[in-house]
């Protein structure tokens, strides 16, 4: 039998994970928004676990949004990385220097 | 089974923005480039006629709608209101900047209409749902707002670092809702309120849900630690966008800092007040200190929004009625001073030239006395000088924190304000001891700059007799 205790520790280790990755990954673009990613699909996780051990449906309705706008975000930062690769010809992490200060 | 009929003239004004936004794409379709006017056109009308709507609704009283997830109250009717006012000065002065640059598309308008939507919907959600929905409608056309001008490398590295920012904050917020969903068993902040009110919870469990949402508030407002996309993106993205970004949006972040902090957890202040009394010390010290460092004029712009971000914070941890209407005067009177601040550099700026260094700003006073002495007001007002709307923005939220005991942020944020002054003043004495290094007149359209003028005798008039927007603040909260 999975506790509750279980799935929200999956969860925090997904977590943890995806902003672990977005901080210590200086190679690609891509895998940070894999990381963002697993960072949501984390959330979607302890939703339906705390939906699913209360009995209220309202947690797993959200995951439903949540899912589409990932998907909608996504796209969008796609479409960013394509017109950065345009522009700079790399998708190295470390590349993107030009604005500081 | 029993359905229950919504009082759904608590949404007219999002409805009819969305219908607006709906036909401009319409538009934008079928006419496609030679459109762009009609829609431009379209978009001011919308935004006007939504604030007439709101205007009108103010009369007919609030409540919940749609089952407890929407509200309409006092402070969801000022608050977009001043969005869309705010917006309408926005987009035109946008505009002669897009015409100048090949950007005047009809993409942006119709973006800037479904940011504004979300907007909306953030100052009067309810519920986390309808929230997390605002938030992220406003934010994703913001991202694809930067990312506009295409050829730009500074453009797209900026909306990178907001769109990977954004979506870590978004990230954040979702993980504390997730938590809070999890102790209170509800996602409607009513129902959180009375669930705290009334249950004994695991408060351990619950401040660790309250620093989640704390870190998005702080990443959508700018609060130091998480400002770092804040430079950045002011910096790098063309700037009407800037201008987009720094205004309205600031206004929404605010609303959902009221939803989630006051509405939500007012009665667990304690667990929060901590956290905030940080992030408004460090942004205060932060924006202010950084911003003495910076020769580009809109970077200088970003730190002091961060330094103002502080400020805003003092008014919500005070915990008081007085300090959160003070906080919302502070917003209202932040976003019009940097919407000035901004319209400024796009009205120094002409076709294949950015006034964006403070350099550019050499010797306005005598290409322009008249505009200079806009940009006086308006730097004045940012630094707090009495008698313009910044001084009783910072004197009603520094009040607010003395008045709870708070007195040595209350000194720290003095001394930091005095600190900043240094960074305005540098600018006027560019402005009007320094010899000019570019003799051009300004080009700037008419109607921008009757525009600019209106916008800058605003914040005096507001400085002058604060008294009608602060009483109206000051019932907000009562």
């Amino acid at each position: 039998m999975i506790a509750l205790s279980d799935c929200l520790i999956l969860g925090a280790l997904l977590f943890s994970l995806s902003v672990a990755g977005i901080f210590i990954n200086r190679k690609n673009i891509i895998i940070l928004l894999m990381c963002i990613e697993l960072m949501l699909l984390a959330v979607n996780l302890n939703f339906i676990a705390f939906s699913h051990f209360s009995g209220d449906i309202a947690g797993q309705v959200f995951v439903f949004f949540i899912l589409t706008v990932a998907a909608a975000e996504a796209a969008i930062g796609l479409a960013i990385l394509v017109v950065l690769f345009r522009n700079l010809s790399t998708i190295n992490v470390s590349e993107l220097d030009r604005l500081k200060g | 089974m029993m359905f229950e009929v919504s009082n759904m003239s608590f949404a007219l004004p999002e409805m009819f923005m969305l219908v607006m936004a709906c036909v401009m794409l319409l538009v934008l379709a079928i006419r496609g480039e030679k459109g762009t006017n009609s829609i431009y056109v379209l978009s001011q009308l919308s935004l006007i006629a939504t604030a007439l709507i709101i205007y009108q609704s103010i009369s007919s009283g609030g409540g919940l709608s749609f089952d407890g997830t929407y509200i309409k109250d006092t402070l969801s009717n000022v608050l977009k209101l001043a969005i869309c006012l705010i917006n309408v000065f926005v987009l035109l002065y946008a505009s002669s900047y897009l015409k100048a640059r090949s950007l005047f598309k009809g993409e942006f308008y119709v973006l800037a209409l479904f940011s504004t939507l979300g907007m909306m919907i953030m100052a009067s959600a309810y519920h986390f749902l309808i929230l997390y929905l605002g938030l992220e409608l406003m934010s994703l056309c913001l991202y694809a707002m930067v990312a506009m001008q295409r050829d730009s490398a500074v453009a797209t590295e900026a909306a990178m670092k907001y769109f990977i920012l954004g979506a870590l904050a978004s990230g954040m917020l979702l993980y504390g809702m997730s938590i809070i969903y999890g102790v209170t068993g509800s996602l409607a902040i009513a129902d959180i309120a009375q669930v705290l009110q009334t249950q004994q919870i695991d408060k351990t469990v619950l401040s660790f849900g309250l620093v989640f949402l704390l870190i998005g508030i702080g990443f959508k407002l700018g609060a130091v630690p998480f400002h770092m996309w804040l430079p950045d993106v002011y910096h790098g993205a063309p700037t009407a966008m800037t201008l987009f970004i720094a205004t309205a949006p600031k206004i929404a972040a605010f609303a959902m800092a009221i939803r989630l902090l006051v509405d939500g957890f007012g009665d667990s202040q304690a667990y929060w007040q901590d956290m905030a009394i940080m992030l408004s010390v460090l942004s205060m010290i932060i924006g202010n200190v950084v911003a003495i460092a910076q020769t580009n004029l809109k970077r200088m712009l970003a730190y002091s929004t961060i330094s103002h971000v502080g400020f805003i914070l003092l008014g919500v941890l005070s915990g008081t009625a007085q300090g959160y209407s003070a906080a919302m005067f502070y917003v209202l009177v932040y976003s019009l001073m940097s919407l000035g601040g901004f319209g400024m550099i796009i009205l120094m700026s002409r076709q294949g030239f950015e006034a964006d260094n403070i350099d550019d700003f050499k010797g306005l006073s005598q290409r322009s006395p008249w505009f200079a002495l806009m940009m006086l007001i308006l730097m004045f007002s940012m630094a707090g000088i009495p008698p313009l709307a910044g001084f009783y923005a910072k004197f009603a939220v520094i009040n607010s924190v003395v008045e709870v005991g708070l007195v040595p942020i209350a000194i720290i944020a003095v001394v930091m304000s005095v600190i900043g002054a240094f960074y305005y003043l540098r600018l006027i004495k560019v402005m009007y001891f320094d010899k000019p290094s570019d003799q051009n007149a300004l080009q700037a359209p008419k109607d921008m700059q009757i525009a600019i003028s209106v916008n800058a005798l605003l914040v005096l008039a507001l400085g002058i007799s604060p008294g009608a927007l602060m009483a109206i603040c000051t019932i907000t909260f009562s």
